[in-house]
């Protein structure tokens, strides 16, 4: 067995544990590096649309994902949050994920906790914000909050009638909100673009893991949707732009050495394909 | 009958659900509160359904010690266990039970789950990702720019994400609003079709 022949056999093994390792090195306390992170126009059309809103605006954000795509959406989701309550707004979040209720009443939770901190105030509960919880049928639900957000939700995630949490007094629908910004790990974005936008014209943002952002760049270019985070990157980018590195930034070091990895491989495997491709035509060519 | 009146329902409701989109007044928003409301009632029903599927299935392949049967058990004991767990006498779904199990058990197993895809989109590089052909070369190195958009080339980086951004925007796009329009024409023929009762699979076979 010649040594490209052995390299196109390659054991995948062998490709999990090199990727293990690089995946694991930059992590270590001792790596110190940085990645540098130019955030795109994309991402930053939803942070100057946060910042141009004034104090006491609505914004709704639906964190429609799981555990398992933590890794790329939190970082968004802490970074989104932490900036909405330092500008003061009134933040109604809820999911439409059936695994993500606890995970999301956490972050509301940790933002608003971690603001005392940093910002010296703590946004109440009922008053600066409101975590509706989770309910079922995505579709259905975006439809109903169109009308009334007391149809799906006529109590918050605590059991609290809406209509005596004082900051959804008077707040009826999205004509109430200035914008809704949906970070996804699944379909729920395409119900909020069909759904939410094209029915209720609500204007939308979108935050999603990065396997998924090539598919909503056609909403952007329409105007469907004003921006996209897309990914560990979107992450990082966002992240930045708040002047609040945080775990995406972190992350970032471990994606570059992935994606290092990732490249050798192919050039590798590529490497591998034409010298045997090569060898076959020669011994064609002798016989 | 049994085929009828589901055939003689989807007919009258998709037509008047059709209209009411295009009609804003009062009857036509309360009639649209209405399917709303019946369309959450249906869900009701199937999740009834897909929970009564699960035990079914589950309690079947136990009991017939078909091959795997064990996961079977695990499925239903954490199906049975985090809905018990979270029934407010044991706390509810903030109570510190359904917390632990949440946060120690249901967040890690996710999060593993999910990090696999980056060691099997890694060996499937290795062995796909071949420049046999014009178009599989094409492939290649849009899928290697794009790759190279996080890395930090230094000089490079600017033209890069340049040429990345431009994929994205132009070629991708292209090909995705192509998609996408066929996709929508496509699912406004089945609308169509089944409103009209031409198609009828979902009426099952009796």
């Amino acid at each position: 067995m010649t040594f490209h022949d052995k390299l196109l056999a390659l054991d995948r093994r062998w490709v999990f544990l090199v990727l293990a390792i690089f995946v694991i090195l930059p992590i270590l306390p001792f790596v110190k590096f940085s990645v540098p992170v130019t955030p795109v126009k994309e991402v930053r059309e939803i942070y100057d649309f946060i910042e141009g809103l004034k104090p006491g605006d609505y914004i709704l954000l639906s964190l429609d994902y799981d555990p398992g795509s933590m890794a790329e959406l939190h970082p968004v989701a802490y970074a989104m949050l932490e900036q909405c309550y330092a500008k003061k707004l009134k933040v109604i979040t809820l999911t439409l994920s059936a695994t993500g209720a606890q995970m999301v009443e956490e972050i509301v939770r940790d933002v608003a906790d971690s603001c005392k901190i940093y910002h010296g105030f703590k946004p109440e509960r009922g008053i600066d914000y409101v975590y509706l919880g989770y309910k079922p049928y995505p579709g259905i639900i975006i439809l109903g909050m169109g009308m009334n957000f007391r149809i799906p939700f006529p109590q918050d995630y605590y059991g609290t009638t809406l209509d005596s949490i004082p900051m959804m007094r008077g707040i009826k629908n999205y004509d109430n909100v200035k914008a809704v910004i949906n970070l996804s790990a699944g379909n729920v974005s395409d119900m909020w673009v069909a759904d939410g936008n094209a029915r209720y014209g609500v204007k939308l943002a979108l935050a999603m893991t990065g396997v998924m952002a090539a598919d909503y760049y056609p909403y952007y270019q329409s105007k469907q949707v004003f921006g996209i985070i897309g990914g560990m990157k979107g992450a990082a980018e966002y992240e930045k732009l708040c002047k609040n590195p945080g775990s995406a930034t972190d992350a970032m070091k471990a994606q570059v050495f992935a994606h290092v990895v990732i490249i050798i491989f192919i050039i590798i495997g590529n490497l591998a394909y034409f010298l045997g491709r090569r060898k076959t035509a020669q011994t064609q060519e002798s016989e | 009958m049994k085929q009828q009146i589901p055939l003689v329902l989807v007919f009258v409701f998709g037509v008047l659900l059709a209209i009411q989109y295009f009609v804003p007044s009062e009857p036509s928003q309360r009639f649209y509160e209405v399917a709303l409301d019946g369309l959450t009632v249906i869900g009701i029903f199937a999740m009834v359904l897909g929970i009564w599927s699960q035990i079914h299935v589950g309690y079947n392949k136990i009991k017939r010690r078909a091959e795997d049967w064990q996961y079977s058990v695990v499925t239903l004991v954490s199906m049975f266990g985090m809905a018990f767990c979270g029934l407010s006498f044991m706390g509810g779904l903030n109570g510190p039970i359904f917390r632990q199990l949440y946060n120690n058990i249901f967040i890690p197993i996710q999060a593993a789950i999910f990090s696999l895809l980056a060691f099997y989109i890694a060996s499937a590089s290795y062995r796909a990702f071949r420049a046999r052909s014009a178009v599989s070369t094409v492939l290649l190195v849009a899928a290697l720019l794009l790759m190279l958009r996080v890395i930090p080339t230094g000089p490079l980086a600017d033209p890069i994400n340049q040429i990345g951004s431009w994929m994205l925007m132009v070629p991708n796009m292209a090909a995705k609003r192509a998609i996408l329009i066929g996709v929508g024409l496509g699912s406004v023929a089945t609308a169509l079709k089944i409103v009209l009762g031409i198609e009828r699979s979902y009426l099952g076979k009796d």
